[in-house]
């Protein structure tokens, strides 16, 4: 039963990882719900497993793989139990380290890269802020030139990773004009000026999302990242892969949350007979089922598009869209068939439907995605 | 008289609804500041500790806690539209743990005991609670028996005058802070009879405080029975009717229940809105994008039908009809808006909407609750689906 673009090769490294998650994360992760945070030393127990390197080449300490190695580590991490961890580490792996990877100098990889595969050093990405989701052109944080540098200011919220995070990839305005055009980025270290609060959330219980305030920040020369002004395509560069791991985790969390259902359905019994046996949840189930298969199928299209070096914006666009909702409206049916017990703070279901809610609003929102195909479909 | 010319709409207008009065109106602007006043400031700190027992005390004193209830009792004798109202006015308190530990005590224990209950239970338990001074709690649910009613095991067996009771209940809304709990048993095979059951009586466990995805200012419970020895005074209504009893005052709340999503769900609209009008991106105000204004024209759109199918079945049952494939509409239907509103508008939100500080998605994990207790969605179809003899 594998499905391409994924291989035999691929499904071993599936089993393999899967069993070193259900040992060594599973486990704790409702304790790491309950507490808001999980342990730093995640990162240093999946940097020797190889599992924050996948995608990157052996000379930095990565495995040489691609992104379809990293895609099963995205869809194994769903199925662990706390959204927030999955977020935390998919934060490092797949939206902090892929652009210093892309656009960074040797220099940046070898001080950045290297220590973030090795989980000696967490990673961030700060694009949001208090007045700016969306609409991306309307960031303020300002990098003032100074001598051998930049002066930042400003404030970045919805940051995952915000609190642990040793570096944080900021965009910043470089100049004060010309919105989109006026964005680079800095990579910016934890130290004077920088400062976090943990915001509490629906969802995402683990994980340390964060407002981060940057006050008179000094930022060296070198620290730029891509472009000067050229912060824009940075975003738009990595935002078809984010996307594409967010639509990767809906299909983990799916399947998973299906087969469970199910096996409830099988077990409890009402009016005398399993849930299963009640027609309406019958078919409700075989609904959920067909749902979970065909975000896998839109999802997996657009995987084997990227990975095959087109540029899939469309697919991907639409599998973001697609997956997303109907990831929340697959947990959200999972609680229901679970009645009173799904609604109970310790259940998986009402958790996974937290966990999902995120998913219509984060990484672009359902409308921006909207956005997107509106004009990819010239209307 | 206006001409078809010069009328023009009206959205400001002050809209009473035929079942209310200005006595109704009245009440409700009493609720409403005693509310805003003395309830949701606390709420935040509530959904932390679950609300103190004072709110029943304090709402007592008021005449809040027996409004539709008989003066002989010390209720204030009104009709059953005052208890709409105070179901519609708690939802100011945005906390709907509180809400619901209060309808609880009002709108589902209270009921059966006022219907069914003999002279002397009904000064032993309905005076107190009225006042505020004893606080009352329904066990129907058990961890084996949800839906299905008739599957529960709880068993209470004759012995001499006495009865005793065996088995065990969940989810029991104010099952912690109780004096009583109204207690549905099976005294044979396919019989069932409530109990009134003192909570300090030996025998009565009260095993872990239930953590839940919303209604956090509410305590609920998992009880357990062993060997509690009751009289058979403590008999509520006639042995063997149980079943109906509950059926019965099962439907009087899923109204007022469908009256608060209405009310939460209008509140949550109008924050919404506040917030629409407020937001910018892309250079204007976020509500005037077309596609978030339709958002909200649906939303109206689905609390407006809540509203007056809510209304109306009120009114059919105010007047003595038993309308019970109206009443399970209502309920499921003011359920799902409440539900959709509150994800719409979390949606609207945007990320602002995932955090806890907006209070948006509180409502949203408040409201959820309503699709499963008192009557599933599916169990409410179910009986709509019955009802036309299918």
């Amino acid at each position: 039963l594998i499905q391409p673009p994924f291989t035999e090769e691929h499904e071993e490294l599936r089993a393999s990882v899967r069993g070193f998650l259900d040992r060594e994360l599973a486990p704790c992760a409702q304790e790491w719900e309950r507490e808001e945070w999980f342990p730093n030393e995640v990162f240093v127990k999946l940097a020797a497993q190889g599992l924050l390197g996948l995608k990157y080449p052996t000379e930095y300490g990565g495995q040489g793989g691609d992104y379809l190695h990293e895609a099963i580590l995205v869809e194994e991490l769903s199925r662990i139990g706390s959204g927030g961890t999955a977020a935390g580490i998919g934060a490092h792996n797949n939206i902090a380290t892929p652009p210093i990877w892309k656009f960074g100098t040797e220099e940046h990889k070898q001080r950045y890269l290297v220590p973030a595969i090795r989980g000696e050093k967490i990673g961030a990405l700060g694009i949001t802020e208090p007045d700016a989701g969306s609409d991306v052109a309307a960031l303020r944080t300002s990098a003032t030139r100074v001598d051998g540098g930049w002066v930042v200011n400003g404030e970045k919220t919805y940051i995952t990773n915000g609190v642990r995070a040793d570096f944080i990839v900021t965009a910043v305005k470089t100049t004060a004009e010309g919105g989109h055009r006026g964005i680079s980025f800095l990579i910016i270290e934890r130290g004077d000026g920088v400062s976090s609060s943990k915001l509490r959330k629906l969802g995402w219980h683990a994980s340390d999302t964060a407002t981060i305030s940057l006050e008179d920040v000094f930022v060296p020369e070198e620290n730029l990242l891509g472009g000067l002004h050229e912060g824009f395509k940075l975003i738009m560069a990595n935002f078809q892969w984010e996307r594409l791991a967010m639509a990767l985790g809906a299909v983990g969390a799916m399947r998973m949350a299906y087969e469970r259902t199910a096996q409830y359905a099988r077990d409890r019994l009402a009016f005398g007979r399993p849930l299963s046996k009640h027609q309406a949840i019958r078919h409700k189930l075989a609904d959920l089922a067909t749902t979970a298969y065909v975000a896998r199928c839109v999802t997996y299209d657009a995987l084997r598009r990227f990975h095959e070096g087109q540029e899939p914006i469309k697919e991907v666009t639409m599998a973001k869209l697609m997956t997303q909702r109907a990831s929340y409206e697959l947990m959200d049916a999972c609680l229901q068939i679970h009645g009173g017990l799904g609604y109970m703070g310790e259940h998986w279901a009402q958790r996974a439907a937290r966990d999902a809610r995120l998913g219509p609003i984060g990484g672009g929102s359902d409308e921006i995605m909207r956005e997107i195909l509106g004009r990819l479909e010239g209307l | 008289m206006a001409t078809a010319e010069v009328l023009k709409p009206d959205h400001q207008a002050k809209r009473k609804h035929f079942i209310f009065t200005d006595e109704h109106e009245a009440l409700r602007e009493s609720i409403r500041s005693f509310v805003l006043k003395e309830l949701t400031p606390h709420a935040e700190k509530w959904e932390e500790t679950t609300f103190p027992n004072s709110v029943f005390t304090r709402m007592g004193e008021l005449g809040f806690l027996g409004l539709d209830k008989p003066e002989a009792y010390g209720g204030q004798g009104g009709d059953y539209f005052t208890a709409i109202v105070l179901g519609e006015e708690m939802t100011k308190s945005n906390s709907g743990g509180l809400a619901m530990g209060v309808a609880v005590h009002t709108d589902m224990a209270m009921p059966p005991i006022v219907a069914f209950g003999t002279e002397e239970q009904k000064l032993q338990w309905v005076v107190p609670a009225i006042k505020g001074e004893k606080i009352l709690c329904i066990g129907i649910t058990e961890p084996d028996a949800g839906s299905d009613v008739k599957g529960i095991k709880t068993r209470a067996v004759k012995d001499g005058s006495d009865y005793v009771i065996n088995g065990s209940k969940t989810y029991i809304t104010n099952g912690h802070r109780a004096d009583v709990i109204v207690l549905v048993t099976k005294t044979g095979e396919e019989e069932f009879t409530l109990f009134l059951v003192p909570m300090d009586a030996p025998g009565v466990i009260r095993e872990k405080k239930l953590e839940k995805l919303g209604m956090h200012a509410s305590d609920t419970a998992l009880l357990a029975f062993q060997d509690v020895r009751v009289p058979e005074s403590a008999v509520l209504g006639e042995v063997g009717k149980g079943f109906y009893h509950i059926m019965w005052e099962l439907q009087g709340e899923r109204l007022i229940s469908a009256a608060g999503c209405v009310a939460g769900a209008q509140r949550t609209f109008e924050r919404t809105l506040q917030y629409a009008m407020e937001r910018k991106a892309f250079g204007r105000a976020i509500g005037h994008f077309q596609v978030i204004r339709h958002k909200f024209a649906e939303m109206a759109t689905k609390i407006e039908s809540a509203r007056q199918m809510t209304y109306v079945t009120a009114w059919r049952f105010a007047n003595g009809e038993y309308p019970v494939r109206e009443i399970s509409m209502a309920k499921l239907h003011a359920s799902r808006v409440a539900v959709e509103v509150a994800d719409e508008c979390i949606q609207i939100h945007g990320g602002a909407g995932y955090m806890k500080e907006y209070g948006v998605e509180r409502a949203w994990r408040d409201a959820r609750l309503n699709r499963i207790g008192a009557g599933t969605d599916e169990i409410m179809l179910d009986v709509i689906g019955r009802s036309y003899g299918l």
